[in-house]
């Protein structure tokens, strides 16, 4: 809605002299970004007003868990944190593995809030870390599109960005992740090298390098940063746009950032190791090629060059052939080739499903559905072309950097939902750029052929185009493009307006020939802000209703008012009060963050899934039979397992829904777990016409463990089918607290029972405690104590 | 003086809590003897068999037929005890008739308290009836520990301060009330979850006292009709949920008589380990509350399995004694109720106000079984004008109520910290009872020299404990202003500095 609000508020300052105007336009402009900021802010406090403030779904919990750690004993313990609370009996090296940056900057706050005296929980300041960053970010949009398209524009896409769909989904009050923090670096790391790319300025460039660092902090997908910058300088170099600002703008932020980089723990020597980063060594070399190319062009004549030319690209080339031919080998050397297995499913979007079932597992690693555009982006997918020809004319360096990145971020989408996040602020900004010079054309068209002020815009034209904020840095920009000795930054670059004045009259002249007739005018206008205030009502819609439930807690609407289900909260705080201190929990995967933040117990695999086999074991004991789960879960040492159950009150991600990627995963890592035994004709069913197999695994008894007597017919709601198999006993397990709604339930496996004479040998044989021989043992043999 | 009649135990069930094998009769034994001829001195002592001792607890033992020679003349010529053992709270009435058989008057009467009692002793008050027939009533009596050099086997006393002395000859009737925490001993000490909670409770037929009693009756009230097993001390009688022991008549100072009752209690136990109440006064018109709660189910632990289908399906046979809601009662006008614990809001809390009270109805996140903990936080804000005043010294006071606000809930240590407004100088407070008392200072909202607070701790609490405090101070409204100045000034620099900023050119190049 600021849009209109921002073109509009140009107009009454037309009139009065250049000086006021300006000063009443920044003023004007920075309230309107206040404004932005606020709306920023509040649009995600729908959560905190509907549920509670409160951290939501898995991630958060462990990056809220770190941060606690971090207030409470600092950053030197924090760097040495060693988590003995998960993958148990393996730990996790936390501060070795997390990217620090959205604890710190959490920790940060948190730490000068209290050392002002004002007592904030750690919670709180979690909790509200992402929407405080969500301003930021919009706030860096503008910054970044209007070194692009001028302050029009970049407000139009602070605006845009401010309340898109697709960034309030990571980034409501509560959604405590790294991507809270790192689309605010990402976007302001894009500002500042297109800053440094229009200013040729060291001291930006400088900054970029920190920008670029803090974004390493943030996030993994700082690689996006680091390939897309020297796509970009390549793209310059190619198209012949090479100057000494472009080198500015890229060498110092390959070595600042490099080493930089090289200090974030999780990336250390990844920084200059792994493929992805490669590229940028690559272009920072053609670079220099480039440049001294450049150099030596100038200090000869143009016959002595060619000789030069042809000699040196005689030997470069060879020279280049043996370097390509070293660094294949090198890759080549290496299992993965040198890529991780998530960047590796971003080329080859088939990669992870046919290799790696535990990312093919996750909702957020699928690709997206035309539907999720649509509900992420809303109206900008159809801006965004528009604002891509507008980037055309003129094609400058920066508006080049925005084609390049709307490009790339289109694929990445594509390939992963998750990477909606990226391709968002790129698209606010293309269409940022489309509505704002849509709306400048159009009323630029009304202005000059509205009967009343024609006359005095005929007077006034050069002035009323070059006064247009967007007009007026469009020129600008054009002519620094131009002149590449004369860099200055843009406090100054005001009093040089007026020399211009000649040069713009005539451009003005040209723009009142492509004046658009007044009734269509009028007519796209309001039907541009009718397309608006659509994409507010939707984003407030999903702001709303979409995206702002924590997933910890669930309420449904019924005629009799609201119900919630607190179930997950209730068993975490009954295993966090009722069992012993260091009690170790199994459960999948999904619930390890929850578990460790919210109970305080130790869990056997967590969201971090960086190891494949213990996930399996995991897996595995969940589709075996009770037995045999039973001596997997004893190995580990568990004491409780805990399964969710949507079965009585229809909570569709239930264990039972995963449970295929549990025998999947297992089956990789241990053969004799297969999944066609859990398919009746290649379908997962769990009534009457199940399998055996599944009839008798783990995962169906914990879950349906008397079930029938709630209903009498055992019904499940989610699968919407009587269950195969009503009435059995647990013998290796016992239930000992089941939620109010069913959603949680918790068993304790029973101690291992006293010897029988005579079966000493065997049982001594079982229970020895590597798991690979407790599984082994575990498949198929006969119960020795049935 | 007429013998005694012999004492006989009635146990229906051969269980104790302390199991007497032969090993320890025969080690007991001749103790019991020794303590038996050692008093036998005094011929009004009843002839006790041994094996009836084998029945009493060995603690018991210690006070069984242990005397000394009270310094007064004082005798009660009447006592009734009621003893109500319906909830956890042990709540004894008694009812005594003194009579001042000496010659100079006296106004110190003595409760005597076996110290296992006392350690669980969680008030003791005593009123006196003034007026007479219709017209009376009742005034409060000062009650004080006491100690007394020649206490017999670590008898503890309490002494009540009578207004006007009971000069020769005179008699008066005091009503003493005291309550016990922690008295109902859960046997068997786990039950599973279908199982109904059964507990012990320990005391004497006869009433412990430094004075010769001519007449004694007790009654005992038990929540149900459902009693394992009493000890028998003839005369007894029961009669639906009331136990009757006595009367029995001319008991010498000091006489005891174990009685062991085994009986259904099905009441949840809630007991509050650990409460912190912060009182927060700020004086732009709001009373800040917040009461942080360690909670735990006190009666029989559980064991074995939970099973929500039963718990669910048949509320009345399965987790009778689960504790499956609170009740707390706040202040009148009550506003921004809060209820949550360390992981975030619990939504099943309903508050009902009127203009006399609120009452705010918490259920735990689950249903609290026995041994089950629950920690939670409860959070109000109540109107200042409620509860500060101004004294005649121009000082100020706060006037609040002490105790835990949750009903029938025994606490085992409260801390109540009042935190007064920055700049308020010499607090003191006034405690009905005897509290531990110390400063500390708290840095709340942009501080700048902290919060004076006031912190006073006390052990083993009661409803009872539900009076009011008072804590004084002087506070200048001077000191209001400080922290909007501040604020006012650090945004008027920053500006200032913005201004600065744009009108001054830093570049060095022109």
């Amino acid at each position: 809605m600021a849009a209109p609000e921002s073109s509009a508020a140009a107009v009454p300052t037309l009139y009065t002299n250049n000086a006021l105007r300006n000063a009443f336009g920044g003023v004007l402009a920075f309230f309107i970004l206040l404004l932005i900021g606020v709306m920023a802010f509040s649009i995600r406090l729908f959560s905190v007003i509907k549920y509670e403030s409160v951290i939501h779904e898995f991630d958060p919990y462990f990056n809220y868990r770190v941060t606690q750690f971090l207030a409470k004993n600092g950053i030197y313990e924090f760097w040495n944190w060693f988590d003995d609370r998960t993958w148990y009996p393996l730990g996790r090296v936390i501060g070795g593995t997390v990217y620090p940056g959205l604890t710190l900057t959490a920790g940060t706050i948190w730490w000068l809030l209290n050392s002002l005296n004002i007592p904030l929980s750690v919670e709180t300041v979690c909790v509200f870390t992402a929407p405080i960053f969500s301003a930021f970010a919009s706030w860096a949009t503008y910054l970044l599109t209007k070194e692009v398209k001028g302050t029009g524009a970049g407000l139009t896409a602070a605006a845009l960005l401010a309340m898109v769909p697709s960034y309030i989904s990571r980034s409501v009050a509560g959604s405590y992740d790294n991507e809270a923090v790192a689309i605010f670096a990402l976007i302001f790391t894009f500002y500042l090298y297109i800053k440094t790319l229009n200013t040729g300025s060291l001291f930006y460039a400088t900054l970029n390098s920190i920008a670029y660092f803090y974004m390493v902090c943030s996030w993994g997908g700082y690689t996006f940063i680091i390939n897309l910058i020297p796509m970009h300088v390549l793209l310059c170099i190619v198209t012949g746009r090479f100057s000494s600002r472009l080198y500015i703008a890229y060498a110092p932020l390959v070595v600042l950032g490099t080493l930089l980089a090289a200090l974030v723990p999780v990336v250390g020597f990844n920084a200059v190791m792994t493929s992805e980063h490669f590229a940028s060594f690559l272009v920072f070399i053609i670079l220099h090629v480039v440049a001294f190319v450049y150099y030596i062009k100038g200090i000869l004549t143009p016959k002595m060059f060619k000789v030069a030319v042809t000699l040196v690209v005689s030997v470069g080339l060879a020279v280049c052939c043996a370097v390509i031919a070293v660094l294949v080998a090198l890759v080549a050397s290496s299992p993965t080739k040198g890529w991780s297995g998530r960047s590796l499913s971003l080329l080859d979007p088939t990669y992870a499903s046919k290799y790696i079932p535990i990312i093919a597992s996750v909702s957020e690693h699928q690709p997206p559905t035309w539907p999720s555009y649509f509900m992420d982006i809303n109206v900008l997918a159809f801006l965004v072309p528009a604002g891509i020809i507008a980037c055309f004319s003129p094609l400058s360096d920066a508006s080049s950097f925005v084609v390049l990145y709307i490009a790339t971020s289109v694929y990445f989408s594509g390939v992963m939902v998750r990477l909606m996040l990226v391709f968002a602020p790129a698209a606010c900004i293309t269409s940022g750029i489309a509505l704002s010079q849509a709306f400048d054309v159009f009323t630029r068209s009304i202005k000059f052929q509205l009967p009343g002020i024609a006359s005095k815009a005929e007077v006034d034209a050069a002035e009323t185009s070059s006064s247009t904020a967007e007009a007026q840095n469009d020129v600008v920009k054009a002519e620094k493009s131009e002149e590449t000795s004369k860099n200055r930054p843009s406090k100054k670059s005001k009093k040089k307006e007026k020399e211009e004045k000649p040069l713009t009259k005539a451009k003005a002249e040209k723009k009142r020939l492509l004046a658009l007739p007044l009734d269509s005018s009028v007519i796209s206008l309001l039907l541009l802000i009718l397309l608006g205030a659509l994409y507010v009502v939707h984003c407030v819609w999903a702001a709303a209703e979409a995206y702002s439930a924590p997933s910890i807690v669930l309420t449904s609407r019924s005629h009799d008012g609201l119900h919630v289900f607190d179930d997950f909260r209730e068993a975490y705080a009954w295993l966090r009060h009722n069992t012993d201190v260091d009690d170790k929990v199994a459960s999948w995967w999904d619930y390890g963050y929850q578990t460790t933040a919210m109970a305080n117990r130790t869990v056997i695999v967590d969201n971090n899934t960086w190891n494949n086999t213990h996930i399996a074991t995991v897996g595995t004991a969940m589709s075996s039979p009770e037995k045999a789960a039973w001596e997997i879960f004893h190995s580990l040492d568990v004491k409780y397992v805990l399964v969710v159950f949507g079965g009585l009150v229809g909570y569709p991600s239930d264990d039972i829904n995963k449970f295929l990627w549990m025998v999947r995963i297992g089956g990789g890592v241990f053969p004799h777990i297969k999944e066609p035994d859990y398919l009746r004709d290649g379908q997962y069913r769990i009534d009457s016409q199940a399998t055996p197999t599944m009839l008798n695994c783990l995962m169906y008894k914990l879950s349906y463990y008397r079930f029938v007597e709630t209903d009498g017919k055992a019904f499940d709601r989610v699968r919407q089918t009587e269950i195969g198999k009503k009435y059995f006993k647990l013998t290796h397990f016992e239930e000992v607290f089941t939620t109010h709604h069913w959603m949680v339930r918790i068993y304790k496996l029973k101690p291992p029972k006293n010897r029988i004479r005579g079966k000493t040998k065997k049982s001594k044989s079982k229970t020895s405690t590597t798991s690979s021989r407790a599984k082994r043992s575990g498949t198929g043999k006969k119960n020795p104590w049935h | 003086m007429k013998q005694p009649r012999p004492m006989k135990t009635f146990v229906l069930q051969e269980q104790g809590p302390i199991e007497l094998t032969h090993a320890t009769i025969s080690y007991f034994f001749p103790k019991v003897e020794a303590s038996v001829k050692t008093h036998s001195s005094t011929p009004m002592e009843a002839p006790i068999r041994a094996t009836e001792f084998l029945r009493f607890t060995l603690l018991s033992l210690l006070f069984f037929v242990c005397r000394s020679s009270p310094s007064h003349d004082l005798l009660i010529s009447n006592a009734e005890r009621r003893i109500d053992l319906t909830s956890h709270i042990v709540k004894v009435y008694l009812t005594l008739k003194v009579e001042n058989a000496g010659s100079t008057p006296t106004s110190e009467i003595l409760l005597a308290f076996p110290p296992t009692q006392v350690d669980h002793l969680a008030t003791v008050e005593a009123l006196v009836t003034k007026g007479k027939r219709k017209k009376t009533t009742l005034a409060r009596l000062d009650v004080t520990p006491t100690e007394l050099p020649d206490a017999p086997n670590g008898t503890k006393y309490f002494t009540i301060y009578l207004t006007n002395p009971l000069n020769s000859g005179e008699s008066t009737t005091l009503e003493v009330l005291y309550l016990f925490t922690h008295s109902l001993e859960p046997f068997p000490a786990e039950i599973g979850q279908s199982e109904s909670q059964l507990v012990y409770y320990r005391d004497s037929a006869l009433i412990l006292s430094p004075y010769h009693i001519k007449q004694q009756t007790t009654f005992l009230k038990t929540p149900s009709t459902k009693v394992e097993s009493f000890t028998r001390v003839e005369p007894t009688n029961r009669a639906g949920t009331e136990m009757k022991y006595g009367p029995y008549e001319d008991r010498h100072p000091y006489t005891f008589s174990p009685i062991l009752i085994h009986f259904e209690n099905n009441s949840p136990f809630p007991v509050v380990e650990e409460l912190v109440r912060e009182v927060e006064i700020s004086h732009w018109g709001n009373l800040q509350v917040t009461e942080q709660y360690t909670l735990v189910h006190g009666g029989a632990r559980h064991k074995g399995v939970f099973s929500r289908v039963d718990y669910q399906s048949r509320p009345n046979m399965n987790g009778v004694s689960s504790l499956r809601y609170l009740l707390a009662r706040l202040p009148p006008r009550v506003h921004s109720v809060y209820y949550r614990d360390e992981i975030g809001n619990i939504s099943s809390s309903h508050l009902r106000t009127d203009s006399r009270k609120s009452e705010l109805e918490i259920e735990p996140r689950y249903p609290l079984f026995g041994g089950w903990k629950a920690t939670f936080v409860i959070g109000y804000g109540l109107p200042l004008q409620d509860f500060l005043f101004e004294s005649s010294d121009d000082r100020r006071y706060l006037n609040f109520t002490f105790g835990c606000p949750l009903l029938d809930t025994v606490v085992d240590k409260l801390t109540v910290k009042v935190v007064l407004p920055e700049g308020s100088k010499d607090p003191s407070a006034v405690v009905p009872f005897t509290v531990e008392q110390h400063l500390e200072t708290k840095y709340s909202y942009l501080d700048v020299v902290g919060r004076t607070v006031v912190v006073m701790e006390k052990k083993n609490l009661v409803p009872v404990h539900n009076s009011h405090f008072q804590v004084y101070y002087t506070f200048k409204p001077i000191f209001m202003l400080a922290e909007p100045l501040m604020l006012a000034s650090a945004f008027f620099l920053f500006f200032v500095a913005c201004v600065a900023y744009l009108h001054i050119d830093l570049s060095i190049r022109k």
